[in-house]
């Protein structure tokens, strides 16, 4: 495994070192440029680029893979000049809360300074992937202009662009390989020249992934099936709500070799109905000779009488995303899912039910990844019988179950402790509890003892979300156990300071903090300031943050950017002792932004001087 | 319950003078503003929001993401959400006109809407005495016959309506509507297509 080849090539360095000392001389560049090509993790490239000079220097001008976690805490500028030669840029830009319309619009997150910097100095970039950024049609048309080799698109949960920037890439990345578009928002332009995917050259070939299930637009059959049929090396293929399921027999039957594929809308097929018989038997038979078919999503509006064709598959799968199948109901979702011995990941809606969970428990011991998604998440009213017991279950029969997100509607300590116990392994966890604070249901106490069971069993606990009646004790145990906890999301919880500084002190490997609707306020925040540091990005909304103490920290901790982010206007206005309404405190290098919009506020921003 | 002294003794920073000058606690009023709308009012819940459906919701919760939430209704939820135009034409006016059935919450409501739009009165009126009242207003369901409009719940309607109709009361009278005191059995809300 990787790992032991990282443990091989350290020990090799430390070698070269120990000689270099020992013996004054060193090892040709060439070399150690050689050894170092085979440290990939950045964690590790950061290290070795610490043990000397001209360890730096190798380093720096060999590094070809940068991630850069937030888009604001380092410049274009800054990066350029240390790593000289980039071939894959991954950003990211707005805070996780932005995916709950909790970061207002035009806040920022803009990729095109970057591509801008990147056209002229890295003219071999071949991979781009942000997330959560914006980016402009004008900015795509520049990327399939001026990288020749560029090979990869991810643009994931992005907007600010239409299928006209789409089809500038189509028309002039000869070598694009990949291109994913999960979960953006994507303007639809009518183009005269047609649609964007016939832009695609009839001599382009190289395709290997393509996503474009969120697109709500027509889709040009004709131009889709041509170019699945040309390109021969097509693993991926996520089809939007235009592409009809009868017609997907077509197109499988083109691209057998697929290995990941989501459906197009369904729901217009009635079997039952209207529907010729072959419709049927044409799918089933264009599945079946898909023998490489491991993972399946999409199925909007499938009629459930469809599911069948793709029961010949069902043994082979390792990822079946049901989650925007709103038309299968339990016994459907059970059929089906128990066909699937051999799946490691399953997103689905709460219609599976806890029925539908005790089987997958019995049938899916291969199982890592579980997501349940509300069906009804504004009903007052439980609409499906889905409760913590069906999390229990699988936590019981799902042995290498180590990632959950779970939407229900009641908890209880006793179900809490039950699955941290079963499941120590456990690394992701994250539970929402629809309506906010709500105690365990049996004894009608807070659910503190339950997720003070988790951290305390799940050793390994990564990343965790919290919800459900909550105090200051959870809090304690989160300090206490979360050593290896990054990521954390508080909401309706806690009583006091206390707690963020609980959490705050105690979570050594905290990255990113993010608190809405908490009654956290400026003590915790100012005594663990150089805490803040230490992580990417600390996101308080809702809360008693004060804006005296929010300049008091911008002006006390310069490697901080502190944002007030406020739409009832200018902090000033109100009283220092006033909450702001949300607030986003990131590390940076870079100083203050230039971007920043009307409602947003840092140290340097507001020209009346603060506290001394 | 207050916590008295958080035992941050070690605090690097405070708000205020140096000389040991009490920190500017938020005023514990002013919490309770902030939260004073997420708590919600779960109490006067019942009968309202059952009615329509939606609840007092707090933005970004349930922490369902925006792209999720746009792409994965069932029907009722679509419903809620989009937008429902039907045309209405009205008996002399030149113009048909658009209204947004999901935009209102019953039948006066519509009305009201309706006298607006075409600047008359009478729609209303209509509801209450249909049989006595100058305009008449009827809708095509979704099988495609015209009914008289305040039959059936407001949900069922704005489910089945596609397009509406003021009529006179002239007109009616082709359609086999009679008024109250004629002999006529039954069938006074019959139309004919």
């Amino acid at each position: 495994m990787c790992l032991c080849l990282c443990c091989v090539v350290f020990i090799f360095l430390i070698l070269i070192f120990y000689m270099k000392m020992m013996m004054g001389s060193s090892f040709p560049e060439e070399v150690l440029e050689h050894v170092f090509s085979f440290i990939e993790r950045d964690r590790d490239r950061n290290a070795i680029s610490t043990v000397c000079q001209s360890w730096y220097e190798i380093e720096r001008w060999s590094r070809r893979r940068v991630f850069v976690g937030n888009c604001y805490a380092v410049s274009p500028v800054i990066l350029i000049k240390r790593f000289p030669d980039v071939r894959c840029l991954e950003l990211k830009g707005k805070p996780h809360f932005a995916d709950f319309n909790l970061v207002p619009e035009g806040w920022g997150a803009y990729v095109d300074p970057w591509i801008e910097a990147a056209s002229k100095a890295y003219p071999g970039l071949e991979e781009i992937r942000l997330k959560r950024m914006v980016i402009s049609d004008d900015t795509l048309k520049l990327i399939s202009k001026s990288f020749k080799n560029f090979k990869v698109l991810v643009l994931s949960s992005c907007e600010g662009f239409s299928t006209k920037g789409l089809a500038a890439i189509a028309a002039d990345c000869r070598n694009l390989r990949e291109l994913d578009l999960r979960e953006s928002e994507v303007e639809d332009l009518n183009q005269s020249s047609g649609h964007w995917l016939s832009r695609f050259p009839d001599n382009y070939t190289s395709l290997v992934s393509l996503n474009i299930a969120c697109l709500n637009s027509e889709v040009s059959f004709t131009a889709l099936e041509c170019l699945v049929g040309r390109c021969p090396n097509l693993r991926t293929l996520r089809l939007n709500r235009a592409v009809p399921f009868d017609r997907l027999a077509i197109l499988l039957r083109r691209a057998p070799q697929l290995v990941e594929l989501g459906t197009g809308e369904a729901s217009d097929l009635r079997p039952d109905v209207f529907s010729p018989p072959d419709v049927f038997s044409n799918l089933l038979g264009a599945f079946s000779g898909c023998k490489e078919l491991k993972s399946l999503s999409g199925f909007w509006d499938v009629a459930p009488g469809y599911l069948p064709v793709v029961y010949p598959i069902c043994p082979r799968l390792t990822s079946l995303n049901l989650s925007y199948a709103a038309t299968i109901q339990s016994s459907d979702l059970i059929k089906l899912a128990s066909q699937c011995q051999n799946l490691q990941k399953l997103w689905v809606l709460d219609y599976i039910e806890d029925l539908g969970l005790e089987e997958l428990a019995a049938s899916c011991k291969d199982l890592r990844e579980l997501r349940v998604f509300p069906s009804e998440p504004f009903g007052a009213e439980p609409n499906v019988l889905l409760t913590e017991q069906g999390l229990v279950s699988v936590s019981e029969g799902c042995p290498k179950l180590h990632s959950v997100l779970y939407f229900c509607r009641q908890m209880s300590n006793e179900a809490l402790r039950t699955i941290a116990r079963n499941r120590p392994n456990m690394t992701r966890f994250r539970l929402c509890i629809i309506e906010p604070r709500t105690p365990d249901y049996l004894t009608l106490e807070p659910l503190d003892v339950g997720f003070g069971a988790i951290v305390e069993h799940c050793k390994d606990l990564r990343r965790l979300s919290l919800s459900g009646l909550l105090t200051d004790r959870v809090f304690k145990y989160i300090g206490t156990y979360g050593k290896k906890l990054e990521m954390l999301s508080v909401a309706f919880a806690g009583d006091s300071d206390l707690g963020l500084h609980h959490v705050l002190s105690g979570c050594e490997n905290l990255r990113k903090l993010e608190i809405r609707d908490c009654p956290f306020g400026d003590k915790a925040l100012l005594a663990n300031a150089a805490k803040l540091e230490t992580m990417r990005s600390l996101w308080m909304s809702s809360c008693s943050v004060s804006f005296g103490a929010c300049k008091l920290l911008g002006q006390k901790m310069p490697m901080l950017n502190v944002e007030v982010i406020d739409e009832r206007g200018p902090p000033d206005s109100r009283p220092e002792s006033c909450p702001v309404e949300k607030l986003y405190i990131y590390r940076t290098v870079s100083g203050p932004r230039f971007d920043m919009p009307g409602f947003v506020w840092t140290k340097d921003k507001d020209s009346a001087l603060g506290l001394s | 319950m207050e916590k008295e002294g958080l035992g941050l003794e070690i605090t690097e920073l405070r708000l205020g003078l140096p000389g040991g000058s009490a920190p500017i606690l938020v005023d514990k009023n002013e919490k309770k503003r902030v939260f004073s709308d997420i708590s919600g009012d779960h109490d006067n819940s019942s009968t309202d929001w059952k009615l329509t459906q939606t609840k007092n919701q707090t933005v970004g919760w349930p922490p369902v993401c925006s792209y999720r939430r746009k792409n994965n209704f069932q029907e009722k939820d679509r419903l809620e959400t989009s937008k429902m135009y039907v045309k209405v034409s009205m008996d002399g006016a030149p113009f048909l006109r658009k209204v947004d059935l999901s935009m209102h919450k019953g039948y006066s409501d519509l009305a009201v809407a309706l006298e607006k739009l075409f600047d008359c009165f009478g729609i209303g009126e209509s509801l209450k005495d249909a049989e006595n009242s100058e305009q008449v207003p009827i809708y095509e369901d979704k099988d495609g016959d015209w009914m008289l409009m305040g039959d059936v719940p407001w949900e069922m309607f704005i489910e089945s309506c596609k397009r509406l109709r003021i009529m006179k009361r002239s007109e009616a009278k082709g359609f086999g509507l009679q008024p109250k005191d004629s002999d006529h059995k039954g069938n006074s809300k019959d139309v004919a297509k």
